[in-house]
Order: structure tokens, then C-alpha cells, then sequence
């Protein structure tokens, strides 16, 4: 009987709160809005494997030739060849180290090739021909790409090369060649079909931060604005559990943030072809699951809280480490290890995890127990010391 | 029914090392109106926020409606209604809609609740304005709303903080007389805070006049008053076309003067104790080369009550919280007076 109370009054406070929001065009434009800007944002800031475009390169050709053969020469055009149908690079030819360090200093380009003066000679007397790249070390992780977009091209060509070699010298069928250069061959391949895109990544965890986010921060702002504007005198001093006006607002939040996760999915499938290969449900499940994990945090940091201004500072304070170490938008095993230890004590590390199980692995139930078990314990703990504190701070 | 709403006994809070309520003991008889007089910080809000169970005493208890505060608050919030000095309602709603949540709150039943906020609208004639949203109103429509919230659940109790502060005037006359209407018709007892002297004079069967946290004095207004009369005080005002700074500083000097305040451009009021105080009055002002054009001998006003017995005016210290509450309607009462205190 007393529970149908706490759970009546929580609704009409649920109500009210929603009924507020829906009068409210800005917030409900924000509301569609908000999920959109991250999803285009983030899809599309992080650089997604080697997907360069147009990337300025200098070049500069040294090579002196022998016996009147140039074959610097003939890596440029074999170079630019392969470059014409990539788009990867733009080349800009140089003359020597010096331009392309002046060209990288002052930003024209992200990088240099370098073709040395003995470069035929090497090559036509049987040694091996050495191609420098510059890297620009104030942008590493396009360094990084470029370098290895270079040297897999270059490694190509140079198979190309002796792969014509071989079957011009020794006399080798053109199709023999290939096993006898690179007897290996590797393919890779997923566990669901299709090619990994960055949004299938961050999809998962962005719908796990964005109802973090609904209870973190939208649980104490809710209850500190009324605390601003007077209002909650008068909630207060109804004949209500204190229990009911938490639970309220916390109904208010989730189907906000639930709104809006749900939106992060919907987007994700329908303009960034992201594939769902778990069940709905389970999502869907998964998403309450952390609603609760986070309730009792937002409760806390609301029971801290007494105006706005303190409320956004906290919870500003909580959530950056949140959203960047939990492994919504960089993989956990690419950061050090003292970052691990520290994601790993982040609920919301677990949260994206299992998430992304579900959605890009197609995982069920058994397999994000733990997560799911993590979770769980996280949220019961937050909430056994959350609902006192709260309680306390509401008579003070 | 109870004889006493409400009963404090030793009532105590402290915030940090200020303290705001210093055992104040007192009894509100059930059906009374009954006011608390006093200048801002005097801790009249904090009383009332620890009877409404809104802030825990530090120290000492009290009952409402029978109820302990502290061990029984729930019981006390079903019998109690509060007008506080923000008003309880969110903009975005309808007057309707801000009467219906907070009804469902106290669990009554839809058809009830249906009928008692059209009652409830009736009485303070806002049916034509029941579905706009509180936010288009203006604030002496939107308190008028705010007063009638209080009474969807018929409390025996209800508590007005400062009701009509920063209305206009003729929105302060409808609020009063709805006070007035609630207590005779339904016998609701009414604690009601106040800066305004002829408010609470008018309204309340008792005053407690509460200063630096203690109560000062409590009686009904006219024993109030007689406190000032009865004993040999004189209330003037004096009408002096030439007044100056001189002429005050002259009769502040005055031995028998207690207080000196100027209520309009050329007016000063003066009150001062002793047989001789109307003849040194006037001599100090003639004295300091004032013309009295005309002195009148005033009735003392709870106003005078306050200074009689603190020695400080009350008004002063109320216009900063007329400028918070900060609405577009009417301007603070009294606004521009500017007045002097001992």
C-alpha cells in the first residue's frame, strides 16, 4: 500500500516534469537535436583507420640515375600512378630535405618522401633502393597513418617490381611469382559480417554515455533548478515520502535519456549504416540496466548539490574522465596501463562494453554477465549510500 | 479539536554559528490569525520553515495541529498549507493543470479535486484565466493562484510568508481579503508574516513582534499599541516646509527623543518620551531655524510599537527583499521613503 503511493506521487511528479519538457519547444528540439550533433560530430572528428584524402606530401627526387637510366624517375610516375586512383595523396615535387622540412614547418604539407642521388645506382648494381619518409612529429597520428599508408604502398610497388624481375630474369610463370615473393596470404575476417565502420563502434557506447548523461546530469539539475526557483518548498511540504520526488525525477530523466538512446540507435541504423546483430530487447534491457547502475550516482552528487552553479561543476568534474576513459570513443587497450586500472573502475566502461557486445557482436545474454553482474552491484551500492544521504539532505 | 494549532517550546535554529530562532516559546490558538512582525533576518522565515517541516529545530520542539514536527511531519504536512516567499508553481503549466498535480500529491480523489479547483478558481474569480499558463500571468494574478494552491487540501493550518510583498496594492487588497474569507468561512487557523504594519494590524488577532531571533512582544494589536500610548510616549508629525539636516540632527540630540524618521519630503515623525517632549520638540526645531507648518499628534501604529520597543523601524530593512522578488508589477510598497533610525 505505501509502496502504490511512493510509486503514485512519483508519477504525477514524473508527469509534471515531462509535461514541463514538452512545453518547452527549445528543450525539445535540443532533446533530437543533442544526439544528432554527436553522432555526425564523433563519427566523423576521429580519424577512422586509412582513410586519408588528399593529404599534402612533398617529394623530392635526388636521384642522380646510371648508365642513363633513371629509375627515381620511374617510382615517381609508378607513384603517382597509384596515387591517381586513390586520391590519398597530393604530390607536391621539391628539390631537396631542406624544402620539405621548411614545407612541414610552415604546414603546406604533412609529410615527405625522399628519393635518394644513389638511388639507380643501388638498384642497378644489385643492392636495394632506400626511400626515406619524413614524418611531420607535431601531428602523430597522421604521421602515423601516413607512414603506414607509404609504406604499404611502397612495399607494393617493390613487389610489382620484382615480381616483373623475376619473371623476366629467372624465367618464372607471372602466376608462380606472387607465391614465391609472398608465400603468405592473409585475410581477415569478423565474426558478423561486414566491414567495421567507427560508427559501430562508438554507436554502443554513446547510447550507454547518453543515459548516463540523463541521470548524472539531468538528475541534479532537475532537482537543484527547483530548489532555485522555490518550487520544491512546495513538494516538500506535501504529504509525499521524500522517496517519491527522487523517484519522479528519476522517471522524468530515464524516459528522457531512454528517448534519446533510443534516437542515438535509430540514427546510427538509418544514416550510418549501423547493423544491429543482437536482439532489441536486450538493448533496450541494457540501457534500464544502466539507468539503475547510474541512479543512485545522480542521487549522491543531487544530495551534495545545493544551487545549479555547484551541481554543474560537479558533475562536469565527473563526467570528462567518464566519457574519455570509459572506451566510448578510443579502444581501452590502446591507452597506458595505469588508464586501464583506471577505466576499469569506470561502471561506464562496463556499460559500453557490454553494449557493444550486443550491437556489433551480436552477443546475448551469457556472454555480458559480467557486465551485466558489474553493473548491478554498482548500482545497489550507489543506491544503498545515495537514498540515506538524500533523505538527509531534503530535512536539513 | 486541538485549543492551540500551533506550540513551540524552546524553539531553536542555528546555522553555523548565527543563530537564527533563539528558543522561542509561544502558542497559536486554533482559528486565530495570528502575525509575526519583524525585520528581515529577524528569523521569522525560519520559524515558519521548521513548523511547515521544512527545516529540522536545532534545539526545543513544537506541535502543529497536534503533530510533533520532527517525529510526526508527515501527519503535520497533511493538516498544513504554506505560501512561501517564492511562489510554488511552474510557469510552463496551466493554473489548472498546477492546482491538479499538487491535488493529486495530497491523494484526493479526481471528481473532488475537479470540483474543488473550479471552487477554488471561482473564489479568487480566475476561471476565465484557468488554462493559460502561470508564466503569462502577472504576479498578482500568478499569487492569487499560488494562495489557492495552498487550499486544495483544506489544511487547518496555513502559513503565509510575507503574501503580499512586491504586489500592488490593489492585488495586496484582493490577497488580504481572501486571508480573511479562509479564516472566517473555514475556520483555518493563519500564520501570517508581514513587513506591512496596517496588514498585519488589520489582519491579525495576534501580533509577535520578533527581533534577532527572540520574540519581543506579543498581544493582540490594540494592547500593542497601548504599550506606546500608555506609557508616555508622544508620536508627532510635523509638517516643516524648510527641513533640513540640522533640524534632525537637532531633535535627534534631544534627551526624551527616541526616534526620528522622515516619512514624506517636508514631514518627519518623532517619537519621544516625557512630559516635556512636545514643547522640546518644537523648541529644537525653531532652534535649528525650522517653520512648523502643522504638527499632528498620531495614533501609534505597530510600526511604532517596533521602534518603542527595539529602537529600530522595521521598513528599512524590508525594501532589498521587495527589489528580490523582483517582479514586473507594482512597485514595493512605500517605495522612496527613506527613514532613519536610532
Amino acid at each position: 500500500m505505501a509502496v502504490r503511493k511512493v510509486l503514485k506521487h512519483s508519477a504525477w511528479i514524473a508527469y509534471k516534469d515531462l509535461l514541463e519538457f514538452s512545453r518547452s519547444r527549445m528543450r525539445l528540439v535540443m532533446l533530437i537535436l543533442m544526439p544528432l550533433f554527436m553522432m555526425v560530430m564523433i563519427g566523423y572528428m576521429f580519424p577512422s583507420g586509412n582513410t586519408l584524402k588528399h593529404t599534402p606530401v612533398a617529394i623530392a627526387n635526388l636521384d642522380e640515375g646510371y648508365n642513363n637510366t633513371s629509375y627515381g624517375e620511374t617510382f615517381m610516375a609508378q607513384l603517382e600512378m597509384v596515387n591517381d586512383k586513390t586520391d590519398m595523396m597530393d604530390l607536391h615535387k621539391v628539390d631537396d630535405y631542406e624544402a620539405i622540412k621548411t614545407r612541414i614547418q610552415d604546414g603546406e604539407v604533412n609529410g615527405g618522401i625522399i628519393i635518394p642521388a644513389n638511388f639507380s645506382k643501388a638498384l642497378a648494381t644489385g643492392e636495394r633502393g632506400e626511400i626515406t619518409i619524413i614524418t611531420d612529429q607535431s601531428n602523430p597520428q597522421l604521421s602515423m597513418t601516413l607512414q603506414g599508408i607509404l609504406t604499404a604502398t611502397i612495399d607494393q610497388m617493390g613487389t610489382q617490381k620484382a615480381m616483373g624481375t623475376l619473371n623476366i630474369t629467372y624465367n618464372v610463370s607471372m602466376n608462380s611469382t606472387m607465391a614465391t615473393i609472398k608465400p603468405y596470404k592473409v585475410q581477415t575476417r569478423g565474426i558478423v559480417p561486414g566491414n567495421p565502420n567507427y560508427f559501430e563502434f562508438i554507436a554502443p557506447g554513446m547510447m550507454a554515455m547518453v543515459v548516463m548523461m540523463s541521470l548524472m546530469t539531468g538528475l541534479p539539475h532537475a532537482i537543484s533548478y527547483e530548489k532555485d526557483i522555490g518550487t520544491m518548498d512546495g513538494l516538500l511540504v506535501a504529504p509525499i515520502s521524500r522517496l517519491s520526488i527522487i523517484l519522479g525525477k528519476v522517471m522524468a530523466q530515464t524516459t528522457l535519456g531512454m528517448v534519446q538512446g533510443l534516437l542515438i540507435l535509430v540514427l546510427a541504423m538509418a544514416l550510418f549504416g549501423v547493423v544491429v546483430y543482437g536482439s532489441i530487447l536486450l538493448v533496450i534491457l541494457l540501457l534500464l540496466l544502466i539507468v539503475f547502475s547510474f541512479v543512485g550516482l545522480g542521487i549522491l552528487i543531487t544530495s551534495f548539490t545545493d544551487n545549479e552553479q555547484t551541481a554543474s561543476m560537479i558533475m562536469m568534474t565527473l563526467m570528462f574522465p567518464m566519457m574519455f576513459m570509459s572506451g566510448v570513443f578510443f579502444p581501452l587497450q590502446q591507452m597506458p596501463w595505469f588508464m586501464q586500472y583506471i577505466a576499469r573502475c569506470l561502471p561506464l566502461t562496463y556499460a559500453t562494453s557490454a553494449m557493444r557486445k550486443v550491437v556489433v557482436l551480436g552477443a546475448d545474454m551469457p556472454s555480458i554477465m559480467t557486465e551485466v553482474t558489474i553493473l548491478l552491484v554498482f548500482g545497489v551500492v550507489m543506491l544503498a549510500i545515495a537514498v540515506p544521504m538524500f533523505k538527509k539532505a531534503m530535512s536539513r | 479539536m486541538e485549543e492551540y494549532a500551533i506550540e513551540t517550546k524552546e524553539l531553536t535554529k542555528v546555522f553555523g554559528d548565527f543563530v537564527s530562532v533563539d528558543h522561542v516559546s509561544f502558542k497559536v490558538r486554533t482559528g486565530e490569525v495570528f502575525g509575526f512582525l519583524g525585520p528581515n533576518g529577524a528569523g521569522k522565515t525560519t520559524t515558519i520553515r521548521m513548523l511547515c517541516t521544512l527545516s529540522r529545530p536545532t534545539e526545543g520542539s513544537a506541535t502543529v495541529a497536534g503533530y510533533d514536527i520532527v517525529k510526526q511531519d508527515g501527519k503535520v504536512r497533511e493538516n498544513i498549507g504554506l505560501v512561501s516567499e517564492k511562489m510554488i508553481m511552474y510557469d510552463q503549466l496551466t493554473a489548472r493543470e498546477n492546482l491538479k498535480i499538487f491535488g493529486k500529491l495530497y491523494d484526493i480523489p479526481d471528481d473532488i479535486l475537479k470540483q474543488r479547483v473550479d471552487e477554488l478558481l471561482g473564489l479568487v474569480r480566475m476561471e476565465k484565466w484557468a488554462d493559460n499558463r502561470i508564466g503569462t500571468f502577472s504576479t498578482g494574478m500568478k499569487q492569487r493562484i499560488n494562495v489557492i494552491r495552498t487550499l486544495i487540501n483544506r489544511p487547518k493550518i496555513l502559513f503565509l510568508d510575507e503574501p503580499t510583498l512586491g504586489l500592488d496594492p490593489q492585488s495586496s487588497r484582493e490577497i488580504r481579503d481572501i486571508i480573511q474569507k479562509i479564516n472566517e468561512e473555514n475556520g483555518t487557523t493563519i500564520i501570517l508574516t508581514t513587513h506591512m504594519m496596517e496588514e498585519a494590524d488589520r489582519l491579525s488577532d495576534r501580533v509577535a513582534i520578533i527581533d534577532k531571533g527572540k520574540i519581543v512582544a506579543l498581544d493582540t494589536p490594540a494592547n500593542l499599541k497601548k504599550m506606546v500610548s500608555g506609557s508616555d510616549t508622544t508620536v508627532l508629525e510635523l509638517d516643516i516646509p524648510n527641513l533640513s539636516e540640522a533640524i534632525i540632527a537637532g531633535l535627534r540630540s534631544l534627551p526624551d527623543v527616541r526616534a526620528v524618521s522622515t516619512t514624506e519630503e517636508t514631514r518627519i515623525k518623532v517619537q519621544a518620551k516625557g512630559e516635556n517632549a512636545f514643547d522640546d520638540i518644537v523648541d529644537a526645531v525653531r532652534k535649528a531655524g525650522g517653520k512648523i507648518r502643522t504638527v499632528k499628534n498620531l495614533e501609534p501604529t505597530l510600526e511604532d510599537v517596533f521602534l518603542h520597543i527595539t529602537g529600530r523601524e522595521v521598513r528599512e530593512q524590508v525594501m532589498d527583499k521587495v527589489q528580490e522578488r523582483g517582479h514586473k508589477h507594482g512597485p514595493g510598497p512605500r517605495a522612496g521613503s527613506h527613514s532613519r533610525g536610532r
